[in-house]
């Protein structure tokens, strides 16, 4: 597996997103992709970030609940129909998806998306034959 | 109004007969436990008191406390004084196994417990021509049992509802012209808002009275039922352990609560010390049975805070008055009638592979109580999902569930987030406005 996402358990408090973002910054880690999950009570904070270990010891040490999550990261064209042709190949290999968020590359003209789904391997093998390139940790460190 | 009594001559009895009746069968009684009950016998031999040292109520300081602690180590039968062949009933508080208590009844103690609820609902205006609702629950519960009891006793026409399915209790009560409603204070006002919804006006409502009990409610909120209604509330009290509804109950003075004194003797003591407190004090009352046979309870510390006062009552009933209880001198909570020890909460989350890192929050919205369980969430069970995090709040809400017969609503926090003062967690938030 090889893209890793960070999940933070977030209260419904004000001040708790920039106290994250400000322990991020201190700590020079960047962000690559956010994505918030919030229920009535809760929030679910997922990252992808360019240290991983860095941003986890740091948030931890603020007393923060965090954990990493393996995601599929997959990178698709800069044009329209192309995230709905990845996931017709998720439909088709009958892989059921818990979440997705995406976010654009500066440089290239793509855009990546992160897949989190009941099978990682299954998905990044069916999205593979189906043409498509996955992302990596050390991709994302590059971007 | 016309003063009428279930049982005149005993509700009416002049002081000092009360206390001469309560004597002899104080006597009596504690003969009979200590002979039948080997677990009071020897609290009582542990403090050397025998049966010889009890000539009347005035010694009864001498006897040991029971305690409901006491109720659980001799669980189930440590308490019982007759054998099981004689009994013909169980009764039962919700809660645990650890914190159940279990009372047993012979056909006699039935036949009091009923005439107490009886008087009960003659005090509240009731008869043979009143058809009576009976909304509290049945079953183990004592509500149901004991004012059904009651009503057959006063020869009411007796509506077995039990609680819930507010459509029905409305349909009931519109074409059978129910005159009187027994349930808990929050049900009767939960009814009320139901039936002025479906557009009905006091005026329309066949109620004249309502019998409400086991759980705390203040004036204002009885106030509320009334103008709902259109009827007159009354307050009703006791425990399973005592037997059940009827220890006390309300006449139309509502000043206070009759305690039915040729069943129960009363006392307030302090509760750090067990000192009887003088008549007028504030302190726990503790109840003693003089007619039980099964299960007849000596000196049982209720934990409810209360003030007793015997002053003459316009009711011409002569039985001393409590007062509302003002409170809990333990940490049992009283949530939609049910008890709930936050020990119980505790029990669940380890069994449940949580810390016990726990706040229980109740309010009352619109005469219901609500109730909110924050439990920190164990960074093991931490999912990156929504339905991950919900599924853990709905199985930990169904385990308490289980435990406690109520269901709360459990909500998942970050670890260490519940508010600690001196290092020490908060457990209980009571927003309620209970005591006047």
């Amino acid at each position: 597996m090889s893209l890793k996402q960070l999940t933070i358990f977030v209260e419904n408090k004000q001040g708790t997103l920039v106290d994250i973002t400000d322990i991020l910054a201190k700590n020079n880690v960047n962000m690559r992709a956010l994505s918030i999950a919030d229920t009535e009570d809760f929030g679910i904070l997922r990252l992808i970030v360019d240290n991983n270990d860095v941003a986890t010891k740091a948030l931890h040490d603020a007393g923060y609940l965090i954990k990493m999550t393996d995601v599929v990261g997959v990178k698709i064209g800069d044009q329209p129909g192309k995230l709905s042709k990845a996931l017709e190949v998720l439909d088709e290999a009958k892989i059921n998806m818990e979440y997705l968020y995406a976010f654009m590359a500066r440089t290239e003209k793509h855009a990546y998306v992160v897949l989190r789904v009941a099978d990682n391997d299954a998905a990044e093998k069916a999205l593979e034959n189906a043409g498509f390139h996955m992302i990596t940790d050390a991709d994302v460190d590059k971007l | 109004m016309e003063k009428r009594y279930y049982q005149k001559e005993i509700e009416t009895m002049p002081v000092e007969e009360i206390k001469k009746l309560q004597s002899e069968k104080l006597v009596k009684q504690v003969k009979h436990v200590y002979e039948n009950v080997p677990y009071y016998k020897n609290l009582m031999d542990e403090k050397g008191v025998t049966p010889d040292d009890i000539k009347g109520i005035e010694d009864l300081h001498k006897l040991p406390f029971l305690t409901k602690a006491d109720l659980r180590d001799a669980y189930p039968y440590g308490l019982l004084a007759k054998p099981l062949n004689e009994c013909v009933r169980i009764h039962s508080t919700s809660g645990t196994t650890g914190r159940r208590v279990v009372a047993f009844y012979t056909q006699h103690d039935v036949d009091l417990w009923e005439d107490c609820c009886a008087r009960a609902i003659v005090a509240a205006g009731g008869s043979n021509e009143d058809v009576l609702q009976v909304a509290y629950g049945y079953g183990l519960f004592t509500g149901g049992a004991g004012l059904h009891g009651g009503g057959h006793k006063v020869g009411c026409l007796t509506l077995p509802m039990s609680s819930g399915n507010t459509d029905r209790q409305i349909q009931f009560m519109m074409d059978l012209n129910s005159t009187i409603l027994c349930c808990t204070p929050s049900y009767a006002a939960y009814m009320g808002e139901s039936l002025k919804e479906q557009g009905y006006t006091p005026d329309q409502i066949p109620l004249k009275a309502g019998i409400f009990g086991a759980e705390a409610w203040t004036n204002e909120m009885r106030h509320q039922i009334e103008e709902t209604l259109g009827i007159k509330a009354y307050d009703i009290y006791g425990l399973t352990e005592t037997s059940g509804p009827g220890v006390s109950f309300e006449c139309e003075e509502q000043t206070g609560m009759h305690i039915n004194e040729d069943h129960f003797l009363a006392e307030i003591i302090d509760p750090d010390t067990g000192e009887v407190l003088p008549e007028g004090s504030k302190g726990e009352l503790v109840f003693t049975a003089l007619d039980k046979e099964a299960f007849p309870l000596l000196r049982y510390r209720t934990r409810d805070i209360c003030v007793l006062t015997r002053e003459k009552c316009s009711c011409g009933r002569t039985f001393i008055k409590m007062a509302k209880p003002m409170g809990r001198s333990d940490d049992m909570l009283i949530i939609r009638g049910v008890n709930v020890f936050p020990s119980q909460i505790e029990t669940v989350l380890l069994n449940e592979g949580y810390q016990p890192n726990y706040q229980i929050i109740i309010d009352r919205v619109k005469n219901n109580d609500t109730f909110d369980v924050l439990v920190e969430m164990n960074p093991e069970k931490f999912s990156d999902t929504v339905s991950g995090i919900t599924a853990q709040e709905k199985s930990l809400a169904n385990a308490m569930k289980i435990m406690l017969g109520i269901n709360p609503a459990v909500h998942l926090v970050a670890p260490k987030s519940i508010a600690r003062s001196e290092g020490k967690a908060v457990r209980v938030v009571d927003k309620r406005k209970l005591y006047d």
